[in-house]
């Protein structure tokens, strides 16, 4: 029988460390705690933080288990049966605001579109389920990179590519837009992707309250911003109701 | 204005959803709850009633509460409902005296000639508009009472009522009202298609005492009001589920057709108020009718096996975990890799008309691996719905031009492209797929006034998604030769020498001729 692996062994202490502690804890704390040399312990943790089991607070750098250690014990949600819970919402969003909706999930380093409902008027239109937009320059992915640590590394491995010259990409000014898209629910793209087109969006979570996919509106920078090309609250609005709806379809905020 | 709203309760064949929309058509809430399905031998399919009711009466206030609406916002409720399912429950206690017997459910399949007392199957679909099959109640109405002496001795005494879904439900809102619509009616065999009344004559060739009845009321006018679930609610509708799709998809005027993919998948014409026959078996039965209004009809051509089909691949192959990864598991795969199945799990219907048609697979070879068979399920579908509307245009004497879409299995963008592809036209999903209920909604509005006409409804409609065929000439002709070839293998099979059907009990291995 092989022996025992030692850093398998290791990571696997410090993640019971992790997962024991009420708080962010130091490396200091996990180091002394398992007998290890610091410089080990964060050879392990930083591997662990970059396959997403262990999240480290940027200002304080204290260490917690990672979202993507949760993530492991429930199934990705597949794409069709993600569209299957959400085309009544989407249908409904888009007669509400006379725009086309769209929901996406991550996939790969982007958002891809599950889900495409017309804008109800009489122009011709073409699905487009299946396009993959960017994270960075997108409401959908700029809701992903806000709430999902794997659509944030992502985003950077691949790095802030522009679309239009509005496009976000710089850093600091991105955190600061994830930052206000966490503080109010939702996410906009003004001509961020593509000159003439805007779009907003909103989180959709799971059971656990985990953000798995986006639903948001797309249409012309009037329809949803006013003058000083500020996104529209009552857009906005409906576009959080949806998400909502769609989040309680999938066993968010309800009785288990 | 006061804000208000409707309410829809589509009680199917596997759910019960309870539905509140707003002025401009929009769901603004809907609670849902599946129920059980029994399969007590191979071929019998049943509900428990009781428990049908009793999910209904809690769905109803869930609905309202989850949009924090008050009774007295809502300004009417529509029934729809699973059509041809049979209830037979005792008039004092309300208790029904067995399980409900499922409009899948082939019991009668093999006995029909005896269970119409041998009555001539075309005098009967003249009468009726429907062909002579295991679907309509009446029938199946009759295998119940002569399965059980004491039940047709109470039947004829005055003590048990009949009733599909929507009479035993709002036997039940109401608290007694026995009353059922020209579109649930139409589908009994009991009912004769001019008239809109019970026939006698047919009431008498399936020994049915009149008693068990209900009253035939107008589909869209109200009936009663509400005491249980939420009391005080005016029911101004009852309507077959797909009717009530066909009104959801505002196909109000002749020519107009929509196709539901549910459990089965339904496309219906709307003729207008003409009675037109179809010359390959298709169903004639009513589109609708309104207090004071001529009725309207329909042409309605059905394919029994497709959200049925991708369950099947759920439960019984265990292929996938959910049906939506029904297309996911497709998707893995280019193209069917010669692969092609004929879900006949019950013979083939229209506008084939082969009862012992049996389901096959064809073209299996090491290659084949279970995304293909996945493909091959979803074509299947699509080729039905192929064959039924080719039927249906022939009977109509035109081309269509688009084909309407909804039901829960529009959500499957492979699905809808298959069918975009074989049939050549563009497919058209409105902005609300759930358009049964959408229909009852409108049907129940329409009956108080809470909309003033169908002018005022068709402007709701919007297209949602449209599939066009990406598939050359040359192809889709080669893939319908080969779905005509398997086709024709499934018939075969099922009339070689020696088949058995493993069906219900009694099928094929009683001596009986089988009954075409």
């Amino acid at each position: 029988m092989p022996g025992r692996v030692q850093s398998v062994e290791r990571a696997a202490a410090i993640l019971q460390v992790l997962a024991s502690e009420a708080q962010p804890t130091p490396l200091h704390h996990l180091a002394s705690a398992l007998g290890l040399a610091k410089g080990t312990a964060h050879g392990l943790l930083q591997t662990l933080k970059d396959v997403g089991f262990v999240d480290q607070d940027e200002e304080s750098g204290l260490y917690a288990v990672g979202v993507g250690l949760l993530q492991l014990a429930a199934p990705a949600l597949d794409h069709n049966e993600l569209r299957s819970r959400a085309i009544n919402w989407a249908d409904a969003l888009a007669s509400r605001t006379h725009l086309a909706v769209h929901v996406g999930t991550l996939e790969g380093a982007g958002v891809v579109v599950v889900h495409h409902v017309f804008r109800p008027d009489s122009r011709p239109q073409t699905l487009v389920t299946g396009t993959s937009f960017p994270l960075h320059a997108s409401a959908l992915g700029k809701v992903l990179l806000a709430h999902d640590p794997r659509a944030m590394r992502a985003a950077m491995a691949s790095g802030l590519e522009s679309h239009t010259y509005r496009t976000v990409v710089d850093w600091p000014a991105l955190q600061r837009q994830l930052a206000d898209v966490r503080d109010v629910g939702w996410a906009a793209d003004v001509e961020e992707r593509e000159p003439g087109v805007a779009a907003l969006a909103a989180p959709v979570r799971d059971r656990s309250g985990y953000v798995v996919a986006a639903i948001g509106v797309e249409g012309a920078p009037d329809e949803l911003c006013d003058a000083r090309s500020r996104p529209l609250v009552s857009v906005a609005g409906h576009v959080t109701d949806a998400a909502r709806a769609v989040s309680r379809e999938l066993g968010h905020g309800r009785r288990p | 204005m006061k804000r208000s709203f409707v309410a829809a309760i589509d009680q199917g064949t596997t759910s019960t959803r309870c539905l509140l929309f707003d002025r401009s058509g929009r769901m603004v809430s809907v609670a849902q709850r599946p129920h059980q399905q029994h399969y007590p031998r191979p071929g019998w399919v049943e509900h428990d009633a009781a428990e049908i009711w009793q999910i209904t009466r809690e769905l109803l206030p869930q609905a309202l509460e989850d949009a924090a609406v008050d009774a007295s916002e809502v300004v009417s409720l529509g029934v729809t409902n699973q059509r041809e399912t049979t209830v037979v429950w005792d008039r004092a206690t309300g208790a029904p005296v067995g399980p409900a017997i499922v409009w899948q459910d082939v019991r009668t399949a093999d006995r029909l000639a005896e269970l119409t007392d041998h009555a001539d199957p075309d005098w009967l679909a003249e009468r009726t508009g429907l062909p002579l099959s295991s679907y309509p109640s009446g029938p199946t109405l009759r295998w119940l009472l002569d399965s059980d002496p004491g039940l047709r001795e109470r039947a004829e005494a005055g003590e048990l009522l009949f009733g599909t879904m929507d009479t035993w439900l709002v036997w039940n809102l109401t608290g007694g009202l026995h009353v059922t619509d020209v579109t649930n009616a139409s589908r009994t065999l009991l009912m004769d298609l001019r008239t809109l009344a019970w026939d006698p004559e047919l009431l008498a060739c399936m020994r049915i005492p009149a008693s068990m009845l209900p009253e035939i009321r107008p589909s869209i006018g109200v009936v009663g009001t509400t005491r249980h679930g939420v009391p005080g609610i005016p029911i101004g509708a009852l309507v077959g589920d797909q009717q009530a799709s066909l009104l959801g998809q505002t196909a109000f005027d002749k020519g107009e057709a929509k196709c539901t993919f549910g459990t089965g998948s339904f496309l219906l014409l709307n003729t207008g108020t003409e009675v037109v026959r179809s010359s390959s078996g298709l169903i004639t039965t009513l589109a609708a009718s309104a207090e004071g209004e001529p009725a309207t009809y329909a042409l309605e051509g059905s394919v029994a096996a497709a959200g049925s089909l991708v369950e099947w691949c759920r439960t019984s192959l265990g292929l996938i975990r959910t049906a939506p990864e029904i297309e996911t598991l497709a998707a893995t795969v280019e193209d069917n890799g010669g692969c092609v199945i004929v879900p006949a799990f019950s013979g083939l219907y229209a506008p084939h008309w082969e009862p012992d048609a049996q389901g096959t697979v064809l073209g299996l070879t090491s290659y084949i691996e279970k995304g293909h068979l996945a493909r091959a399920v979803l074509e299947a579908v699509a080729w039905q719905t192929r064959d039924v509307v080719d039927a249906m245009t022939k009977d109509a004497g035109a081309a269509m031009a688009f084909l309407a879409v909804d039901g829960g299995m529009t959500a499957n963008n492979l699905l809808m492209q298959t069918v975009a592809d074989v049939l050549d036209v563009p497919v058209i999903r409105p902005m609300m797929a759930e358009s049964v209920s959408l229909g009852a909604a409108y049907a129940a509005g329409l009956a108080v006034g809470y909309w003033p006409d169908r002018s005022v409804l068709r402007s709701h409609w919007h297209r949602a998604a449209e599939w066009r065929s990406q598939v050359g000439a040359a192809a889709r002709d080669e893939a319908h030769a080969a779905w005509r070839d398997a086709v024709a293998l499934s018939i075969a099979w099922g009339h070689r020498q020696g088949a058995r059907r493993h069906g219900p009990p009694g099928v094929a291995d009683d001596g009986r001729a089988p009954i075409h």
